[in-house]
């Protein structure tokens, strides 16, 4: 089961407070499907700009990158730069 | 070594390099050193006509009527464009692109609808036959104001009773929601642990507030542009931007123009650090083109560079951080408040994200908050958010060291980040060198020079994420075996250089036969701009993913000519060498042999590419500073600056070395000198560069450098980018330098002479 | 209001043209001449993007009216160069990397010729005091220093020994 990871404002938003999920999915837009089932509104607050790390590596379109059974997902704002 | 794996599956066999790591002559650099380089302002279109901006004198009034007409009456006016004519935009974030945008703000900014709301701001634009027909023009164009209060100051900006630019502001990111707009916009909040029970366990605390004033990015070469649209409707612009693509979508989007009908070619570009990374002029110029039916040429004063480009957030940083007496980092909390200007969007979330990386804080909180205020919109400015936030954490961290009486370099080793540090924001760091960077400064003959009286040394360290993103290259291969290499990049600090050594590389061929080519919107695919350090990974992984396309082919030609099976070739010193064992007696392949041949094999050889670069590996970089203070006048002096950073692998030192230098200036700049200074009607009152008073040659020594490699394994060469790290270090290294020097904790930046000499007199008077 | 008729020379070469009584050396420079080698960076002689030599002396284009140009030799950025044989101190800006976005270049290598035309043995700090009115944001000035040193020793060399 993949873990997902939230910051806690966040999490008080979207997903009822909880900070830490299990998840069982095979990549990023199962990962979304399957939080938006159990939370519906959960896929809104990415149209704001999320940009998503897995196991450390962050993307920031992501679409159907890979997410391994004991992977580490966080969501994070997307990081311009100058 | 190369990526030999890789390179050799790929057919390509390498030993140690031959362009990666030297120092050529830049392929645009007789035209940079002879003035033939063509920038914004240098072009010269048949018919062009001059377009000119009328902007606002106040800092926050309703804009209740513009006149024109006796503007458009006067012979040689030739169109005349308001706020009225722009369509209306969705107030809404657009999704999908590489950072939320409310193209509604971008399109006020540019030019002003019900209200402007900096001194500056944008009111209307006019196209006429000569600059002089352009002037007298905006001069008969009247605009009734009704001026209202403003408020600037962050601080100010945030207080119950202040002046709201926004009626409609509802402040995002606190629950419940609350009910009256203000000039809040947001609030983001990072953590991770718990702060009350870290600092609970703390034995000692540093808590203080710090200050940093709104600063512009510097650019010597104003924001310049021509635009022409023709009869069918189709725009062409040429400008210097960060990025051509950038300047397509958000000419779409502001004017509801269909993308496919507006090309966007490149000009050289002088000077951006982020603040070419958004429209100003653009707009504005193929508004009126579409209106005169001629190309408009478009250039800022430099007094409209100050007004109404966009400078970096004037900041409030809250800092708290807690440690045991042995110096380990136990707890730290940070509360940032940024200016965002006119719209929201300031860096603030950025700050909070970068302000402690650097280190390994088992609990620690940053909150961040984005208010509006009358002042120009901040644009990106080279690691936006980040030196503020690290201004602050790094002078709490100097300032702990004193109270335990460690050194601040062994007190940053202690707590270094180190692979498999969490961050703040979440993941954990994979591959990263800041310890490297810390014991290079160890060992360096700066860190234990001798000072002498009214001299001081700070020493601070700084991080930044670096992007990928999307990127495009083609290779193609010339008939004489010389190789173009087309990317959309703007070159903004030698990155053709670069380019042209990846793809030399590859190919094991002459470097001086390699030109590198920035390609238009047109002829070139999608490039994301030119920002976020991410030239020389992203667009250098889609030069290097080309070359190794082009030299699959060349390898393909090999073997029809051989007449022998591709797995027997095998591409060396720009060369293809059959492997077969009884073929081995044939002669190489050249390059230039088998471009001779591409007709007869198959057609032109080349390759392209397009990606989406992930791994983007983060920089580290830790500065020291030595300065001497005069106590009579509060003048500082730096003696000496040492930049050291893990840049991965150097593609070329001498550009890299370039940008350590560059961000580490434009650090001590905005440590020592330089801030928006506004009258009480909150006017600019330095809106040149006498008075925005940079760093000049003679205010400065040598700035030595040290290029850590900690090569990032997701790239071919090892490329971190390097551009953005620089700036983060400067500001703490220099007021922790001149804190030492003049025994006093500097906290509100700059610390030009007036404030410094305040400091030390009040400090005497103290006794 | 009637233009004045403006006879000058540019880079060796004669030049006649008309001008307003307003206009700067560097407008008419870049919008009548085409020379746009010389950059406008402020338009109030802060930053020396703008820097020429007239009668071999260092000034800003844009603080000379274009009617001050009259009977007098102005050399521009252009005019550095012999043909299509870089100065020393071109090729030493190439060399030693001292240059990142380039607009500040020309004016940077029209300051350092009048430097070294008048003091070929410069030390750091009159290096950096001759070259403090030309501003640079991208480099740091490091690389300019250096490479104006450079080229001075060089092109002390070559004079000795040709």
């Amino acid at each position: 089961m993949a873990t997902v990871i939230l910051q806690a404002a966040f999490a008080r938003r979207y997903t009822d407070g909880q900070t830490q999920l299990d998840c069982a999915a095979s990549n990023y837009a199962a990962l979304v499907t399957a939080l938006e089932a159990r939370f519906p509104g959960f896929s809104r607050s990415l149209d704001s700009g999320m940009a998503v790390a897995i196991d450390g590596e962050i993307y920031q379109t992501p679409l159907l990158e890979p997410i391994g059974p004991d992977s580490e997902v966080h969501f994070l704002p997307l990081i311009g730069g100058g | 070594m190369g990526n030999e794996k890789e390179a050799l599956k790929a057919g390509i066999e390498q030993g140690t390099y031959k362009w990666v790591g030297t120092r050529p002559i830049r392929p645009d650099g007789a035209d940079k050193v002879t003035g033939r380089a063509a920038f914004g302002a240098d072009l010269d279109l048949p018919g062009m006509v001059t377009g000119t901006v009328l902007r606002s004198p106040h800092a926050h009034a309703r804009i209740r009527s513009i006149d024109t007409s006796a503007a458009r009456a006067l012979p040689g006016v030739l169109a005349v464009v308001t706020g009225a004519d722009f369509p209306e935009l969705p107030n809404e974030v657009a999704a999908g692109g590489e950072a939320p945008i409310n193209f509604r703000h971008i399109s006020e900014n540019v030019i002003a609808r019900a209200k402007v709301l900096y001194d500056g701001h944008a009111v209307a634009a006019v196209a006429a036959t000569s600059a002089e027909i352009a002037a007298e023009a905006l001069s008969r164009i009247k605009v009734d104001y009704e001026v209202l209060p403003h408020v600037i100051d962050v601080l100010d900006a945030m207080r119950e009773d202040a002046p709201v630019l926004h009626e409609g502001l509802i402040t995002n990111g606190v629950e419940p929601a609350p009910t009256k707009a203000s000039n809040i916009a947001g609030r983001v909040e990072f953590a991770m642990g718990d702060v009350a029970q870290g600092f609970a366990e703390a034995e000692i605390i540093i808590e203080r507030s710090y200050t940093t004033a709104a600063v512009h990015q510097g650019y010597i070469e104003p924001h310049a542009c021509v635009a022409s649209v023709t009869a069918d409707g189709a725009a062409t612009i040429w400008c210097s931007s960060q990025g051509q693509f950038m300047v397509r979508e958000f000419c779409s989007k502001v004017l509801s123009m269909d993308i496919g009908n507006i090309r966007v070619t490149p000009a050289e570009i002088g000077g951006g650090f982020g603040g070419k990374t958004t429209v100003y002029l653009e707009p504005l110029a193929v508004a009126l083109a579409q209106r005169s039916g001629r190309p408009v040429h478009m250039v800022m004063t430099r007094s409209e560079v100050f007004r109404a480009s966009g400078p970096t957030s004037g900041t409030h940083v809250h800092i708290k951080l807690g440690a045991k007496r042995d110096g380990s980092f136990v707890a730290g909390e940070m509360e940032l408040k940024y200016q965002a200007g006119a719209f929201p969007g300031s860096p603030a979330f950025l700050g909070g994200m970068t302000g402690f990386s650097c280190y390994e804080i088992p609990h620690a909180k940053a909150v961040c908050w984005d208010v509006v205020s009358n002042r120009p919109k901040c644009a990106a400015y080279r690691a936006p958010g980040a030196p503020m936030a690290s201004f602050g954490v790094e002078s709490a961290i100097d300032e702990l060291a004193q109270q335990l009486n460690m050194d601040p370099l062994e007190l940053r080793l202690k707590n270094a980040a180190k692979t498999g540090t969490r961050t703040i924001y979440g993941p954990k760091f994979l591959e990263i060198g800041y310890a490297e960077t810390l014991q290079a400064a160890k060992a360096h003959p700066h860190w234990s020079a001798p000072l002498g009286p009214n001299q001081g040394r700070g020493i601070a360290s700084g991080f930044w994420f670096n992007i990928g993103g999307q990127s495009s290259a083609a290779v193609h291969v010339n008939e004489n075996g010389s190789v173009s290499v087309v990317t959309g990049n703007p070159d903004i600090g030698g990155s053709r250089a670069s380019m042209a050594i990846m793809a030399a590389e590859v190919l094991g061929m002459d470097l001086d036969q390699v030109k590198p080519v920035i390609g238009d919107t047109g002829q070139i695919a999608y490039s994301f701009l030119t920002g976020g350090s991410r030239v020389t990974f992203a667009t250098g992984m889609a030069v290097v993913q080309a070359a190794e396309n082009v030299v699959e082919q060349l390898r393909q030609r090999a073997a029809k000519l051989w007449k022998i099976d591709v797995e027997h070739v095998i591409w060396r010193d720009g060369a293809a060498h059959c492997t077969k064992a009884d073929e081995a007696a044939r002669a190489p392949l050249s390059l230039a042999e088998i471009a001779h041949q591409a007709g007869r094999t198959g057609g032109p050889i080349s390759g392209g590419v397009s990606i989406n670069a992930a791994g983007a590996g983060p920089g580290f970089g830790t500065h020291i500073c030595d300065v001497e203070v005069d106590p009579e006048t509060g003048g500082v002096k730096v003696l000496r600056y040492t930049a050291i950073q893990d840049v991965g692998r150097a593609i070329h030192p001498s550009y890299v070395e370039g940008q350590l230098q560059g961000g580490a200036v434009q650090g001590i700049g905005w440590a020592l000198n330089e801030e928006y200074v506004y009258d009480a009607k909150g006017r600019l009152q330095n809106a040149g560069f006498l008075d925005y008073r940079m760093p000049v040659c003679s205010d400065l020594p040598m700035i030595d450098t040290v290029l850590v490699e900690v090569p990032n394994p997701a790239h071919p060469y090892g490329v971190r980018g390097v551009g953005e790290v620089p700036i983060v270090p400067p500001l703490a290294a220099v007021a922790n330098a001149v804190s030492r020097a003049a025994g006093l904790r500097m906290t509100d930046l700059p610390l030009s002479p007036p404030r410094l000499l305040a400091a030390i007199d009040g400090a005497k008077a103290a006794g | 209001m009637a233009k004045h008729h403006v006879t000058t020379t540019v880079n060796r070469q004669p030049v006649e043209l008309l001008c307003d009584t307003s206009e700067t050396l560097l407008d008419v420079l870049r919008d009548e001449l085409g020379l746009t080698g010389s950059k406008e960076g402020c338009g109030s002689g802060d930053c020396g993007a703008c820097s020429v030599l007239m009668d071999g002396r260092l000034v800003c284009a844009c603080l000379v009216l274009a009617v001050e140009a009259t009977g007098h030799e102005i050399t521009t950025i252009e005019g550095i160069a012999e043909g299509n044989t870089l100065h020393p101190i071109q090729q030493q800006f190439l060399e030693d990397a001292a240059l990142q976005c380039g607009i500040c270049t020309p004016g940077f290598v029209v300051a350092a010729k009048a430097l070294l035309d008048r003091n070929p043995d410069p030390t750091e700090t009159e290096v950096r005091f001759w070259l403090a009115g030309n501003l640079c944001r991208c480099t740091g000035y490091d690389k300019i220093v250096r490479a104006v040193l450079t080229a001075a020793a060089k092109m002390r060399e070559e004079a000795v020994h040709g």
